[in-house]
């Protein structure tokens, strides 16, 4: 309530919203003082000492070098205050996604593609439910986008070329403006979206109500048979590949004595460029499907390899 | 990057320092400043190259190591070879100068233009193996296997820094192509040889340049 | 006017074109910079008059993006980076050491001839249809997916940049070693301080730029990729590049302006800038500090929690130094001898707009505001406080300032204080509205927008239209000082610097005789009394 005190700052609706509407309120408090202080002192001084007023203008200057480290000192202060305060709430709104719900979302030239796990899809708008996290897992088919929701005071770079993964909440339901915040070309200004958050029993609802497609992971099931991904990586193969199952979130030892964990940007670097990370024991024979699919089926082939994680191989 | 100063033919007036300049210790040290000056910023243009580069190579060694094994170190050894010695060469025309020995000057730099386009003829050489390898990014680059990508990055590199450098070479040779012909005019001595110093050091900036090259270009992988 | 100087000693056109005098450098810089200023504030006007409504009905989204573009490389490496340096500086240094010229007059011609190059190059890819990535390039957009002129555009900025280079190095060269006998480093006006380190940015960051546009250019030319994701190259690789020089480039163009500044208020206070050493010392801790903090442009894009935390503190403490200027500024004024002549107004206007800029500065170090206000107008808002109210309120402070000694001509000073006031009203009018649309979430480089921004747009537009009238008017009552001015004497303003012991204009080799200094900086308590002209 006291935010709407803080001139065209409309309030937050996420977890960290008011930490960082609080941070806002004491940049202004601070800069308010400084700026304030320093045009009544200019404003003094120009009409006290305006040339042709009688007063005492004797010199004082040995002194001033008191002066400059007082000043110094009081800004490098509150400056590393503000960094402290500033970097804690950093910290909250990029911490590590609890990975309950995750959706994904890919950002292309002009227009969001989300993609929800029980396969419903949607463009430009976002469903979800409030008071829960969710991991949104991002990916850009094309150049740089930058996902922008002002009301969760949240803003991320859609990189091409990896995953970003960050978690949003909304603790209210409503409709929320989605831009993208980084020139991506000539409808940058265009690639407008709108996230729905809604109360569980509506977004249960809107779920159900969406045109029946099988789940993300059934789609990319269907893909690795498409693709001949099945040939080698499952049942009877002739061909020495890994498998598969229980992989994902598991350690891999690679050709060159390394290890690496088996996430999200592993499986999607392992289907764009095999030969980039060999596993310890194979021959790298695997066929690089760069160019063959889209970040759209990449994130369905991922999640279809995700939910091979608890079967036993 | 500063050109030679070649006022005028008298000798006798004060035309062996420029007009806005006081005295011929001033003259030297502007010259020598200015120079140092222009190589700190050949150092931030290289460096930002060499960062580049650095970045890929810890990004994915094992590319860059079977890249570097591509690479033609005899050529690329007898290249520093020629350069070290054409900088030899430069020092001591430079040494000359300083003694008065014009002709001797005209001949060590001769030398050093002669292996400096020697180097660039081997360089050129080189290139088009390199091209007949199918080793040229964005040209006719065909390499398959698990480091194709990374061996393309390598090589982009090194067709970059090697083409900037080859560039500086040309411009050093042309420098002291210019010295050379000067080198028994009837130009004061003391102009001359400021001179020559500025352009003895840009030289061996540029050979400098070529050692740190050719220690990340064919080097890596050859240990073995 | 008894005598010859730098105008009248040779009439002819050809000599200007031919010339090594510093002064007549400044000139062609001058005029050169007068029309790319205009280039650039045309495409800012068109820019402000679309967006003053929420739907496309000026230009379509191409154009737009091409206008934008060429507003940020024209003001950015057309403008800003050389304006005050290679005006004012070329100008004013060699006189104020007390020297005949800078150490290379013929690098400095060199630096005109490639600065004017590169302008053309970048014109013509300007004309034949443009660019469109915005001035920051970003990859892989401007190599992989641009349809615009990128490779002429980025090679006309190349050209420009050895102009920058050379310069900083003439710059380096000539502070250090022309100075008059007598001038030492602590006796020399803060402008030199300033100026030297603007030159070691210029030499130290630029050639950055230049490798990086050289592999952009290579990428986009030749298919190669080096910042191509589908073979393994990185965009964030070319953005810590391309901001390891932009953002040491920010610096270039506002410490001149700083150091002019302590010029003005010095003279029209009458007095020693206050801790003369620690404004001294500051100008070279923002340039050293300045190399710092260049990934505070992209906390959000995904770079490591650790680079953005050490890169968040560093630019606190990169605000220091500025923070300690504009507080011994304002400390001059005290128990000072206050005028408030034009280049006083322009002075006082940068220290209250500056420390805007300045302190929202601060916001957007602090990281979690950042996450917010970043790629939206507050930055933009930010950073015209800082350009446009800061460094070009300096740049019209030291043009008045430096008028009478450059033409010999007396300004006249009621119209110049008119204008400086309308300049800082329509400033204001047109950018603090920006700073509540940043706040209320509405992103940069949108030329259609959600309506609920509409009212703030219109007065940016509105406070637009002001300040292009504003920047209109100098053209005129200067222009018109050029032939109807009153006769300058040497010393109007009363001032101390050796620039003001040589007539207005000065003569072609600037002093009959070599200057020789005993006294120290700022001397008011010695000075002769301003004339009334």
């Amino acid at each position: 309530m006291w935010r709407q005190w803080i001139p065209f700052w409309q309030e937050g609706v996420s977890p960290y919203g008011g930490d960082v509407d609080l941070l806002f309120a004491g940049l202004l408090v601070v800069s308010g003082f400084v700026l304030g202080l320093l045009l009544f002192l200019i404003l003094l001084f120009c009409i006290r000492y305006r040339a042709g007023n009688d007063v005492d203008r004797e010199r004082h200057e040995a002194k001033s070098w008191r002066w400059e480290i007082a000043w110094t000192a009081a800004s490098l202060t509150a400056f590393f205050a503000l960094f402290v305060w500033g970097a804690a709430v950093f910290l909250k709104i990029y911490r590590m996604p609890a990975d309950d719900l995750t959706v994904f979302v890919v950002a292309q030239q002009w227009m969001w593609k989300v993609q929800h796990p029980g396969g419903q899809a949607e463009i430009n708008a976002l469903h979800i439910p409030i008071n829960r996290p969710i991991n949104l897992v991002m990916a850009s088919q094309d150049v740089i986008h930058s996902f922008f929701i002002p009301v969760l005071r949240l803003k991320r770079d859609v990189v091409p070329g990896r995953y970003q993964s960050i978690e949003i909440e909304a603790k209210r339901p409503g409709r929320y403006h989605l831009f993208c915040a980084e020139y991506c070309g000539t409808d940058h200004a265009r690639m407008l979206g709108e996230v729905v958050a809604m109360r569980p029993a509506d977004y249960a609802a809107w779920l159900n109500q969406q045109a029946p497609s099988s789940p993300l992971a059934k789609q990319g099931g269907m893909l690795f048979r498409q693709l001949g991904c099945s040939g080698c990586h499952e049942g009877s193969s002739s061909v020495h590949a890994p498998r598969l199952e229980g992989l994902y979130g598991k350690p891999v030892p690679l050709a060159d004595g390394s290890t690496v964990v088996a996430d999200d940007k592993y499986l999607r670097d392992s289907i764009l460029l095999p030969r980039s990370q060999i596993a310890a024991g194979y021959a790298p024979i695997m066929p690089s499907f760069e160019g063959r699919i889209d970040e759209s089926q990449l994130l369905q082939l991922v999640a279809y390899i995700k939910s091979l994680a608890t079967v036993k191989p | 990057m500063t050109m030679p100063t070649r006022r005028s033919r008298n000798v006798s007036d004060r035309s062996d320092i420029a007009e806005h300049l006081a005295t011929v210790p001033q003259r030297d040290e502007v010259l020598e400043l200015g120079m140092w000056t222009f190589l700190s910023t050949e150092v931030l243009l290289f460096g930002g190259l060499i960062l580049s580069y650095f970045v890929y190579r810890h990004a994915d060694p094992q590319a860059f190591l079977a890249a570097g094994r591509e690479t033609k170190i005899v050529i690329g050894t007898l290249n520093t070879a020629l350069l070290l010695t054409s900088s030899f060469c430069v020092a001591a025309a430079l040494r000359a100068a300083e003694h008065e020995q014009r002709r001797t000057t005209r001949a060590l730099l001769g030398l050093a233009i002669v292996l400096g386009l020697t180097f660039l003829g081997l360089k050129s050489f080189e290139y088009i193996e390199e091209y007949r390898e199918h080793l040229v990014p964005g040209v006719n680059f065909a390499r398959a296997g698990e480091n194709a990508h990374g061996i393309e990055l390598f090589f982009i590199f090194y067709f970059v820094a090697t083409l900037l450098h080859a560039v500086h070479v040309l411009c050093g040779i042309g420098v002291l192509a210019v010295f050379a012909a000067l080198a028994t005019a009837t130009i004061a001595r003391s102009r001359y040889v400021a001179g020559l110093r500025t352009a003895a050091l840009y030289w061996h900036f540029v050979d400098l340049v070529w050692i740190f090259l050719f220690a990340l270009i064919y080097l890596p992988g050859r240990s073995s | 006017m008894t005598g010859k100087n730098y105008v009248t000693e040779d009439y002819r056109l050809s000599s200007w074109f031919t010339t090594t005098d510093h002064k007549r450098i400044a000139i062609l810089y001058f005029a050169a910079l007068i029309f790319f200023f205009f280039v650039g504030g045309a495409a800012a006007t068109i820019m402000r008059i679309e967006l003053a409504t929420p739907a496309s009905d000026v230009v379509n989204a191409d154009t737009y993006n091409r206008l934008f573009t060429m507003h940020g490389i024209i003001m950015v490496w057309f403008f800003l980076i050389p304006s005050i340096p290679n005006t004012l500086g070329n100008f004013i240094v060699p006189l104020m050491i007390g020297a005949r010229d800078l150490a290379f007059p013929r690098l400095n011609l060199a630096s005109w001839y490639l600065f004017m190059l590169g302008g053309s190059i970048t014109l013509y890819a300007i004309f034949m249809g443009g660019i469109d990535t915005g001035w920051t390039l970003y990859t892989p957009f401007s190599t992989l997916y641009s349809n615009s002129y990128v490779s002429v555009a980025v090679a006309g900025i190349f050209v420009a940049g050895f102009s920058s280079i050379l310069t900083g190095l003439n710059f380096i060269v000539t502070i250090h070693k022309l100075r008059a006998p007598g001038l030492t480093w602590y006796r020399l006006p803060l402008f030199i301080w300033s100026l030297y380190a603007t030159s070691v940015i210029l030499v130290l960051a630029t050639p950055v730029l230049a490798i990086t546009l050289v592999l952009l250019a290579a990428e986009r030319l030749f298919g190669v990729g080096i910042f191509d994701p589908r073979i393994g190259g990185d965009p964030l690789l070319f953005q810590h590049l391309f901001w390891f020089y932009s953002h040491p480039a920010v610096y270039i163009m506002i410490l001149p302006g700083m150091g002019v500044v302590n010029e003005l208020i010095s003279c029209y206070a009458r007095k020693k800038i206050f801790g003369y050493r620690f404004v001294a010392w500051a100008s070279l801790a923002i340039a050293g500090a300045g190399f710092l903090v260049w990934g505070h442009h992209m906390f959000v894009s995904g770079q490591s929690l650790t680079a953005s935390l050490v890169f968040s503190f560093m630019s606190f403490v990169v605000a220091v130094p500025s923070a300690i200027k504009v507080f011994n500024w304002t400390a001059t004024l005290r128990k000072g001898t206050l005028r408030f002549d034009a280049p006083m107004l322009y002075a006082l206007g940068f220290v209250g707009l500056f420390t805007i800029g300045g302190l929202t500065g601060l916001f957007l170090a602090c990281l979690a505001f950042d996450v917010y206000a970043t790629d939206t107008y507050f930055v933009v808002a930010h950073f015209h406080y800082i350009m446009v109210g800061g460094m070009v309120t300096a740049y019209f402070g030291g043009l008045h300032y430096w008028w009478p000694k450059i033409t010999g001509r007396m300004y006249p000073e009621y119209w110049a204080r008119a204008a400086a006031i309308l300049i800082f009203f329509g400033f204001n009018l047109t950018f603090f509205p920006q700073f509540i649309l940043g706040v209320e979430g509405m992103p940069r480089r949108y030329h259609v927008y959600p309506a609920e921004f509409q009212v703030w747009n219109v007065l940016s537009s509105g406070g637009a239209s002001i300040l292009a009238a504003a920047y209109l008017l100098p053209m005129f009552y200067l222009g018109f000082s050029l032939f109807f001015g009153a006769r300058a004497p040497a010393n109007p303003w009363g001032a101390t610097g050796l620039e003001w012991r040589t007539s207005s204009p000065p003569p072609r080799l600037n002093f009959e005789q070599q200057p020789v200094v005993t006294e120290e900086p700022y001397d008011y308590a010695h000075a002769p009394e301003p004339q009334r002209v």
